[in-house]
């Protein structure tokens, strides 16, 4: 990887609570790359991309962007950092109360002084970027999944960020949504040369879209490489998610403290 | 017995820290109030919702209240051969006790529990958080101007409620009874002050929205951010108006008259 990361994360730690999410993290991302953050369900991918947007502060570490200690801005710094920094999030999170139009409008109406007659364009241009010119004046009630989903896109690139964090952008789409989705990310990243980290479980779309893919377990990163070494890689933690099988390195079962034996009361319990 | 105390002392550590909390929250919301005077848009939204939303339900309790305090009043004076007195009974009885203390319980149920429901559902569905990811701060945009809109609109709907009540007063006392009408009027005319009973009810009045407006805005933005959570802090929202409402009433009474 490049000399001078965009987004540099050293020795990164994260606990909620006693309960620890993140350990020892390091990751370097240059500028203009796409990277997809791969690991099962709270393996602290999410946790990851609220750090690098300074929602959270690690409790050890360094979180660099773009030559800026986010761990260390205080909120108006943090605010002022975050005009160059667009958020996908899971399902959305569209203002339920505003419009379709209202909600793209959103970030260039409170981040900036450019007349309404330039929102209108700039927001038209969005839509017609993410195919859903003509749903404007549409609430957000009478959107599909997918449909939200975009509009959430276009409002994320309203003020065209630096940095781009995708939180599961596939989540509950249908495969043609999801094909769409997939393509717009792509689309967006190579024509605005966006920095960009998406936090997935879908590893087909990973490998097709990403320039790097880590691997996340139990807080670490445990793997990580170029789709083509992803796919060529015999390391047994890469190939579980490959794979998708339930039996590897990464446990399917939680670990119970009686096994089916006891409980059922077929078995004697350990003293 | 030790296990007993070491809840009392969690829950007071807990009451505490909430409060502390809600302390600190009422800080930024003032501090992030400019937004509510560069922006006043915002701020006639949200008193649409909070309090042209609410005028049927307060207009129409403070007529039966009024109704109601007619009928039981002259039951009562007539006894006491001062059935002329209703119009002052009816007019005290609203302007320091009834009326700013039910449009504050009325104001709670209706709109201090849809705020926390709206606040508390923005948080479940990362509204909030996009929000601030977007450089806008929730409490600026979100909650102060529900806030100011509480506690201008409740002194309002306090003021409506009187004057519904009253006109209750008097469609029973003298349209459906037929005591004198202008006893009524110069009765409560001579014995209401403006200052003693019109401006302290009101200044009671402001007190409630300020707490109602508190609760209900930092229970939603506290909510746990699942339905259930939601559906707690709104009944938290309801159930804590009402015991502030109450016991305020009482300390703000013995300081006022």
């Amino acid at each position: 990887m490049a000399d001078q990361p965009f987004i540099d994360i050293r020795s990164v730690a994260f606990a909620y609570g006693e309960r620890p999410i993140l350990k020892d993290i390091n990751l370097q991302i240059p500028r203009g790359k796409l990277v997809a953050i791969m690991g099962g369900s709270g393996c602290g991918k999410t946790t990851l991309l609220r750090l690098l947007s300074g929602q959270y502060r690690p409790q050890q570490g360094e979180v660099i962007v773009g030559g800026q200690r986010v761990d260390r801005m205080n909120s108006r710094e943090l605010f002022r950092f975050r005009r160059s920094m667009g958020m996908l999030f899971q399902f959305g999170a569209l203002f339920t109360d505003l419009s379709v139009f209202d909600n793209v409008a959103f970030p260039l109406r409170e981040n900036t002084d450019l007349p309404e007659s330039v929102i209108r364009d700039l927001v038209m241009m969005k839509l017609s970027a993410v195919g859903l010119r003509g749903t404007q004046d549409m609430k957000t009630a009478e959107l599909s999944g997918g449909m939200a989903r975009r509009i959430a896109l276009a409002r994320a690139i309203a003020l065209d960020p630096a940095l781009m964090l995708y939180d599961e952008p596939f989540t509950g789409l249908d495969p043609i949504s999801l094909g769409v989705i997939a393509h717009l990310i792509k689309k967006l990243g190579d024509a605005l040369g966006t920095t960009a980290i998406m936090v997935t479980h879908d590893i087909h779309h990973s490998l097709q879209l990403a320039d790097h893919v880590y691997f996340m377990a139990g807080g670490k990163i445990i793997a990580s490489g170029t789709p083509q070494e992803v796919l060529a890689s015999s390391d047994p933690w890469v190939a579980q998610f490959v794979q998708g099988a339930a039996d590897g390195p990464v446990q399917f079962a939680f670990p119970a403290p009686t096994s089916v034996g006891e409980d059922s009361g077929l078995e004697a319990r350990r003293v | 017995m030790f296990e007993w105390l070491r809840h009392l002392g969690a829950w007071t550590i807990d009451a505490l820290w909430k409060l502390g909390f809600a302390s600190r929250f009422l800080l930024a919301i003032v501090l992030h109030s400019g937004q509510v005077l560069l922006r006043p848009q915002l701020l006639i939204r949200e008193m649409f919702f909070a309090g042209v939303l609410s005028l049927i339900i307060i207009m129409v309790s403070g007529l039966f209240v009024g109704m109601v305090l007619g009928l039981q009043g002259y039951n009562t004076l007539v006894r006491f051969g001062s059935a002329d007195a209703l119009g002052t009974l009816v007019a005290l009885s609203l302007l320091r006790e009834l009326g700013p203390v039910l449009a504050a319980l009325l104001f709670a149920s209706r709109s201090g529990s849809a705020m926390t429901a709206e606040i508390g559902l923005m948080k479940a569905t990362e509204q909030l958080d996009a929000m601030a990811v977007m450089a806008v701060n929730p409490v600026a945009r979100v909650i102060a101007p529900r806030f100011w809109a509480g506690v201008l609109s409740l002194p309002v709907l306090t003021a409506l409620f009187n004057v519904m009540g009253i006109f209750g007063g008097y469609y029973v006392g003298v349209v459906l009874i037929g005591l004198d009408e202008g006893s009524y009027w110069a009765q409560m005319q001579n014995a209401v002050d403006l200052h003693d009973d019109v401006i302290n009810g009101l200044i009671k009045s402001v007190f409630f929205g300020i707490a109602v407006t508190l609760i209900a805005v930092f229970e939603g933005y506290d909510a746990e951010p699942t339905a259930a959570g939601v559906s707690s802090a709104t009944t938290r929202t309801v159930v804590t108006s009402a015991l502030v409402i109450l016991a305020m009433d009482f300390v703000l009474t013995a300081f006022m008259f």
